[in-house]
């Protein structure tokens, strides 16, 4: 047999640990299975089977607590010859139960090879999520109060392709873990073994008393028929294929100029549906378009169908530092919540503040010269009232004009959607002149 | 003339692309999700890959891993992902595993404001993980920053073998704004230096470098470990070799300390008052400063771009020729502690804002202004 195993390094485990049966069965799988060293890598938990990456001459990668699929999955995934083998104690198992579930979700091609011993060897023999409630073990009364989890039946209900379980002293253990190996997908093999060293001081378990515990629970030997299908990371690169274009950053011609611009500060005050950051972006558009600084910031609800939606929108010649708004030249008020998300701003307006209103909205008291419009007479809808805003400032010359906002919306929509909004642009620019 | 119109969250996946970024693991959180979302869209059609975890640890782990196997990687949070980042980011510290990790700052602590900015983690980050050891990290001021900084990032987290912070922030990665991309002149791209003797020991190092790097899944057999360990890779309780590689994980990024400082300066004669800032912040400071210049009070302004290592001699030459330094910083002080260790002999005030908005050039020239 060509031995894996680093014969400067010697095993260290307790005399009667069943960690050395897997190390050695382990050994002989990957002889068995012929893997190349440089093609092969242990990923290994923390605990006694955490040992396991020092006694062997593959690749090695000893991480955190519970963490080893994740370590196990990003080397899968960045290199797909690689054969990766976890070894994880129930410790692991029980602190890194959402990366089980996530492993056996995923399907990456990885063998997890759990090294179940019942009890936290290392720290003093504490319970673990498979501690038996009626287990001695060094955590006082604790573990009489919770029962075990079977990670076999969590696997497979969590979506895993290959199970198997038996005994660290089963005769054919070897081969098992191999066939755990060979599988194409996630497999688990879930070995029952003894603690000599803290839990069979205090409970009866022995190979026998193992071969038991494993007849008497449910058999798992291998593949999950009801949970095939394909392996994560070839259907992962198989759609990421189809993805082939790289989105460019939106980058604006200057195409038009215009002659003493002076800085504009535009705030659209709406709500949700209504638009809002849609106009906001046209209006940058329109600054760009005439070789002008932009800056832009969104407000609006994490439920993003519900409640206000303000953009606070910079243009202006010169390059822009502080982006907060500082002394508004336009608000539009187009709802009564986004009004009051910035009610405070009115009364700093100056009187030359260009203030659009719509009809149904109630803004406070302030200096600036205020236009109302009712948008519902002239039968527009409320999620174009941003964008008939837009034709009246374009209009009155206000941040935009109707160069620049024609440039910015061809720019924005495709050739429909363009029609369509200059439809409701000419709309409000005839009724406003 | 064209400018480009973008939020920061954008320009630094971007960034991160010109660097050679290849692998993305992260969870969503605002107001970091749109560096996933931009890394989603741009990483298949390069050729890369881009994930999502089951939660911070995992995205962490996935890119602890796809880094071991020569990927270079980024992935993006906020504080409360910078928190359950923690463990794993001890690892990446203690074995030298590179990482680029943007933290798009906001309102802490815990859950705290997610739609709100605030630079929150200054010193979380500097020392949000086990035994201390220094990371470097970088700060933007606006959109363009984010893109170039995230090429230094790389640059620096394949040299030194370490994690390197991008500490953005709400008010720059969700603001968008236009910018002159074709104008930017971005640093060399830096690869990992890789070892080419006979017998590769993967820590054996210089005592002020990283050492050279070896994929897992190459033809040599490549050993990592969270645990302390020597030369070998293997865990040692020797002191000697312990203390040299802990001396060594400081020293080489402490002895880089000049190269690795970024900054903009706007020195005015006849000023005896300097403004010392970093990030969204700075570019309150620039706007106050211009106000009071063209009011006949000119006023000297320091902008970091590096924060850590702290750059301690640019501190020292610059601030030894004023009377008066004021540090301002959108939180209640955090790294005004580090200028105040640096310039001990100087009386440094300080302002800071925590409120969810950004501190104003107006305020910025009153605390000036008010003598």
């Amino acid at each position: 047999m060509n031995s894996y195993l680093n014969k400067t390094r010697p095993l260290v485990y307790c005399p009667g640990c069943t960690h050395e049966k897997i190390t050695k069965g382990l050994d002989k799988a990957f002889d068995h299975l012929k893997l190349p060293a440089n093609k092969t890598v242990i990923v290994t938990d923390i605990g006694c089977s955490g040992l396991f990456d020092t006694f062997f001459n593959v690749h090695a990668l000893h991480g955190i607590h519970g963490r080893a699929l994740t370590y196990a999955s990003g080397l899968k995934l960045a290199n797909p010859e690689l054969n990766v083998i976890v070894t994880m104690g129930d410790g692991g198992l029980g602190i890194g139960g959402a990366h089980v579930l996530a492993s056996c979700r995923r399907n990456l091609d990885i063998t997890l090879i759990i090294l179940n011993n019942f009890n936290f060897g290392m720290t003093g023999g504490q319970y673990s999520a498979t501690t038996p409630t009626d287990a001695i073990v060094g955590s006082e009364f604790l573990n009489h109060a919770e029962i075990p989890i079977d990670i076999c039946a969590v696997a497979k209900s969590a979506g895993a392709t290959y199970i198997a379980k038996c005994s660290g002293h089963d005769a054919d253990l070897a081969k098992k873990i191999a066939g755990a190996i060979e599988h194409k997908g996630f497999s688990i093999i879930e070995t029952l073994g003894m603690c000599t060293g803290r839990y069979t001081k205090r409970n009866q378990l022995t190979p026998k008393t193992l071969d038991q515990m494993i007849t008497d629970l449910p058999k798992r030997s291998g593949v999950i028929e009801k949970n095939q299908r394909p392996e994560y990371g070839e259907r992962y690169r198989a759609l990421a294929k189809e993805r082939t274009t790289f989105p460019e950053a939106v980058t604006i011609e200057k195409k038009i100029t215009l002659q003493g611009y002076q800085r504009q500060e535009v705030v659209i005050l709406g709500s949700a549906g209504m638009r809002i950051v849609t106009a906001g972006d046209i209006v940058c558009y329109a600054g760009l378009c005439a070789g002008m600084n932009v800056s832009m910031k969104n407000d609006y609800n994490i439920t993003v169908l519900r409640g206000q939606s303000v953009s606070e929108i910079l243009i202006s010649p010169e390059k822009i530092g502080y982006t907060g708004i500082e002394s508004p030249t336009i608000v539009l008020a187009l709802s009564d919540e986004g009004v009051q998300r910035r009610k405070k701003i009115f009364a700093t307006l100056k009187p030359d503040t260009f203030v659009l209103k719509e009809k149904s909205v109630t803004i406070p008291e302030t200096s600036a010269e205020v236009v109302e419009i009712d948008f519902k007479e002239l039968k527009i809808k409320k999620q174009d009232w941003a964008l008939a805003s837009l034709g009246i400032m374009a209009q009155k010359g206000k941040a935009i004009n109707k160069e620049t906002l024609n440039h910015a919306l061809k720019t924005r929509f495709n050739e429909k959607l363009y029609r369509i909004a200059m439809e409701t642009i000419e709309k409000m620019t005839s009724a406003s002149s | 003339m064209a400018l480009s119109f973008m939020e920061g969250n954008e320009a630094l996946a971007r960034g991160a692309i010109a660097a050679g970024c290849n692998f993305f693991a992260g969870y969503p959180i605002t107001p970091a999700t749109t560096i996933f979302n931009n890394m989603l869209s741009m990483l298949p059609p390069k050729g890369g890959i881009c994930i999502q975890g089951e939660d911070e640890i995992a995205s962490m782990g996935y890119c602890i891993g796809a880094s071991m196997a020569g990927k270079k990687v980024l992935t993006a949070t906020s504080g409360p992902g910078i928190s359950l980042y923690s463990e794993q980011l001890s690892f990446a510290i203690g074995s030298e595993i590179p990482l680029v990790i943007a933290d798009v700052q906001r309102l802490g602590p815990s859950t705290g404001s997610a739609t709100r900015g605030a630079d929150s983690d200054i010193q979380f980050l500097r020392w949000g993980s086990t035994s201390g050891v220094p990371v470097i990290v970088l700060v933007p001021k606006d959109a363009l920053d984010c893109y170039v900084l995230a090429v230094h990032a790389f640059n620096y987290a394949e040299e030194f073998r370490c994690p390197v912070f991008i500490a953005s922030n709400k008010e720059i990665g969700m603001t968008r704004e236009s910018f002159d991309l074709d104008s930017i002149t971005l640093p060399p791209i830096v690869e990992r230096k890789l070892f080419s003797g006979d017998t590769y020991l993967p820590f054996e190092a210089k005592p002020n470098e990283a050492p050279p790097f070896l994929p897992i899944g190459g033809k040599t057999i490549v050993r990592q470990t969270s645990s302390t360990h020597g030369p070998d890779g293997y865990i040692t309780i020797d002191p000697e070799v312990i203390a040299q590689n802990q001396a060594r994980l400081r020293k080489k990024i402490h002895s880089a300390q000049k190269r690795i400082t970024l900054f903009e300066e706007n020195i005015k004669k006849n000023s005896d008052t300097l403004i010392i800032s970093y990030g969204v912040t700075s570019r309150a400071v620039e706007d106050a400063c211009k106000t009071l210049e063209s009011r006949g009070n000119p006023v000297s302004t320091l902008n970091l771009k590096t924060l850590w290592p702290v750059p301690e001699d640019l501190l020292m030459e610059r601030g030894l020729a004023f009377k008066r330094i004021i540090v301002i910083e959108m939180n209640l002080g955090q790294y005004v502690n580090e200028i105040r260790r640096v310039l001990c002999d100087k009386n440094v005030e300080f302002y800071g804002q925590m409120d969810g908005v950004l501190i104003s050039p107006a305020k910025i020239m009153e605390v000036i202004e008010n003598e």
